[in-house]
């Protein structure tokens, strides 16, 4: 599923160089659910939106699910996105204009498909999270732990093999990230590939594998003891 | 992106913001509204000064003679001589005066047309009472008079006038006719008017001298060739180009379409300008807009928006501001331009035309304006755009 070879990550900041990653060699297998885990800092979430194909390594080279994305355009990006990956973000990122339904809507729209079929889809995949009978709230008008399952249906709806989780519990009360980590283990269940991004030790072990960063660097690669 | 889809989710953007979206839309409102009134009253106005012009009479063509030297004119013999030729179907000269006129105690001063039958014919004028003057009055030197509507307004206040005797400078008329209502023209009021036979006028105002004559050519194609040859006749006559002048109602046309078509021009682009200002404003708030929700063009593009998608976003949030700007512009337009029509003498033209083009000029200032904000939002960068605030 995710391949990477010595990938770099640089950043200029006002004339100074920062190595944000240096040489990551990673492999996540298709049914993975995976945990990348360091304090910040680390660059994790630099990893994390390479993987997410949100921005480009500076050097070394990235296959997801077959395809090398280190060198695309800005479209193809965004179509691979569309199709490949589901993002739970931290601070959930729904649009608060939006209905729960419309929220769940968005990637479909992106995908270009209709009305009427879209609509369905994005209902199953409220329901599938047990939010069916909340489609019509505005994103104010839900908790949080409620608010971050609706982001986990929008990312869910496309069908996508690959969810990727930014800290999906750090604002969250833990009864609600209890729930969220339950989803996220039955999604796994499903044979979705699930890479989770944290600093919480307790919420690693609740994965297949951890990897530990520390200043771009992997440090520590280990399977979770079932 | 489907087109629907965009439109439904651009208005619920322009809606969740009602004050500023309406604020914005407000330059386009003024702007459009600016450019169809002032385009309508400025057609409105044209329209009036044509109507006028040809209600003067057809193929129209007037002869002013301000002579040479001590001459002042030509003898009425001399002017009906002159007319006596190919392609003119009626000439009328004209002795012309402001006199005082008085009834019993009240007294008015309009002008005094003193001509001959013809002149009805000529300047399009028939008696709505009573009759005008005839040739057997010229030929008796008869003492009578057709007045106008504002004469007998001042004098008679409503009693019947025909009949009544009226003093002219002193000398009694009889009124005999009562010429129909035709408004104000450029040479003042049409209405405040007395016609008498021109050879009572003669008498009356002790001169021989005609100074202008209305002529009318046989058909609108002849125009132009009895001008001439009554110009190459004057010139051996006077040797003197400043002697006389000849012009007829289509160059009379021409000059007033000319001043109002700019005048029009002038106005509409004015009202233009306002309207430019408008797509400013909206270019404005869009880029406040864009920048305020950075974050939420970050979420889109994680989710797998293209810079075609924003891009198309934002150009129709920004089209339908201004599309909606430009019907509210219209209808107010309407609105002000039906007020003026019911309750002052103007008669504006709500042309469909003028409507057509301010409401899509500015749709076209919305585009125009909307496409450097559409364009800065698709080229944020995703990472950038979600760690923005919003």
């Amino acid at each position: 599923m995710i391949l990477t070879e010595n990938i770099s990550k640089l950043y200029k900041l006002e004339g100074v160089e920062v190595h944000a990653l240096r040489g990551i060699n990673m492999t996540v297998a298709k049914g993975d659910f995976l945990s990348v885990i360091g304090p910040s800092g680390s660059g994790k979430s630099t990893l994390m939106n390479i993987i997410g194909c949100l921005d480009t390594p500076t050097a070394g080279c990235y296959l997801l699910n077959g395809h090398e994305v280190s060198s695309l355009s800005d479209n193809r990006l965004a179509e691979i996105r569309n199709q490949l990956i589901g993002f739970v973000f931290q601070s959930f990122n729904l649009l608060p204009r939006l209905s729960a339904l419309e929220n769940v809507e968005l990637p479909l729209i992106y995908r270009g498909m209709g009305g009427r079929e879209r609509q369905e889809t994005a209902l199953s995949a409220l329901e599938n999270v047990g939010l069916g009978d909340r489609i019509g709230h505005r994103p104010t008008q839900l908790s949080g732990g409620q608010q971050q399952r609706v982001a986990i249906a929008r990312a869910l709806v496309g069908n996508p093999p690959l969810i990727l989780a930014d800290e999906p519990t750090g604002n969250l009360d833990s009864t609600s990230g209890k729930e969220v980590m339950t989803l996220l283990q039955k999604l796994h269940s499903e044979g979705k590939t699930i890479v989770l991004i944290t600093h919480d030790m307790d919420i690693a072990m609740q994965s297949q594998r951890y990897v530990r960063i520390h200043d771009g660097e992997i440090v520590e690669e280990k399977v979770v003891p079932s | 992106m489907k087109l629907t889809q965009a439109i439904r989710v651009a208005l619920a953007a322009i809606w969740s913001n009602k004050l500023r979206s309406f604020l914005t839309m407000l330059g386009v409102i003024i702007g459009v509204f600016a450019v169809v009134a002032l385009v309508s009253i400025g057609q409105g106005a044209t329209q009036a000064v044509t109507d006028q012009v040809q209600g003067m009479g057809s193929n129209l063509i007037t002869l002013n003679i301000t002579g040479r030297g001590p001459q002042r004119g030509i003898s009425f013999a001399d002017a009906t001589e002159l007319v006596q030729r190919e392609g003119i179907a009626a000439a009328a000269p004209v002795i012309s005066q402001r006199v005082t006129v008085k009834y019993r105690n009240k007294s008015t001063t309009p002008t005094l047309d003193g001509t001959t039958a013809t002149y009805g014919i000529v300047r399009n004028q028939v008696a709505q009472a009573g009759r005008y003057i005839s040739s057997l009055d010229l030929q008796y030197r008869q003492n009578v008079a057709v007045v106008g509507v504002s004469v007998v307004e001042d004098l008679f206040a409503g009693s019947d006038p025909l009949g009544q005797q009226i003093r002219i400078m002193g000398t009694p008329f009889t009124i005999v006719g009562v010429l129909e209502e035709k408004g104000s023209g450029m040479t003042g009021s049409n209405d405040n008017r007395i016609v008498i036979p021109i050879t009572t006028a003669q008498r009356l105002l002790k001169t021989a001298t005609v100074q202008t004559i209305y002529i009318q050519a046989d058909s609108a194609d002849v125009v132009d060739r009895v001008i001439t040859s009554l110009e190459a006749t004057l010139k051996m006559r006077f040797r003197d180009e400043n002697a006389y002048s000849v012009f007829n109602q289509a160059q009379i046309l021409d000059v007033m379409d000319q001043i109002s078509g700019t005048l029009t021009i002038m106005l509409g682009g004015i009202a233009g300008i306002s309207l430019l200002v408008g797509g400013i404003g909206i270019m404005n708030i869009m880029l406040v807009s864009v920048t305020e929700r950075t974050r939420e063009i970050g979420i889109c593009k994680a989710l797998g928006a293209k810079r075609r998608d924003i891009q198309l976003q934002f150009l129709i949030e920004s089209a339908v501001l201004s599309a909606i700007g430009g019907i509210g512009g219209m209808a107010l337009g309407y609105v002000v331009i039906d007020t003026i029509r019911r309750f002052t003498t103007l008669t504006p033209i709500f042309s469909l035309r003028v409507v057509a083009t301010a409401v899509l000029f500015s749709l076209f200032v919305g585009i125009f304006f909307g496409m450097y904000p559409a364009n800065k939002a698709s080229k944020l960068n995703p990472i950038d755009a979600l760690r923005g605030s919003g």
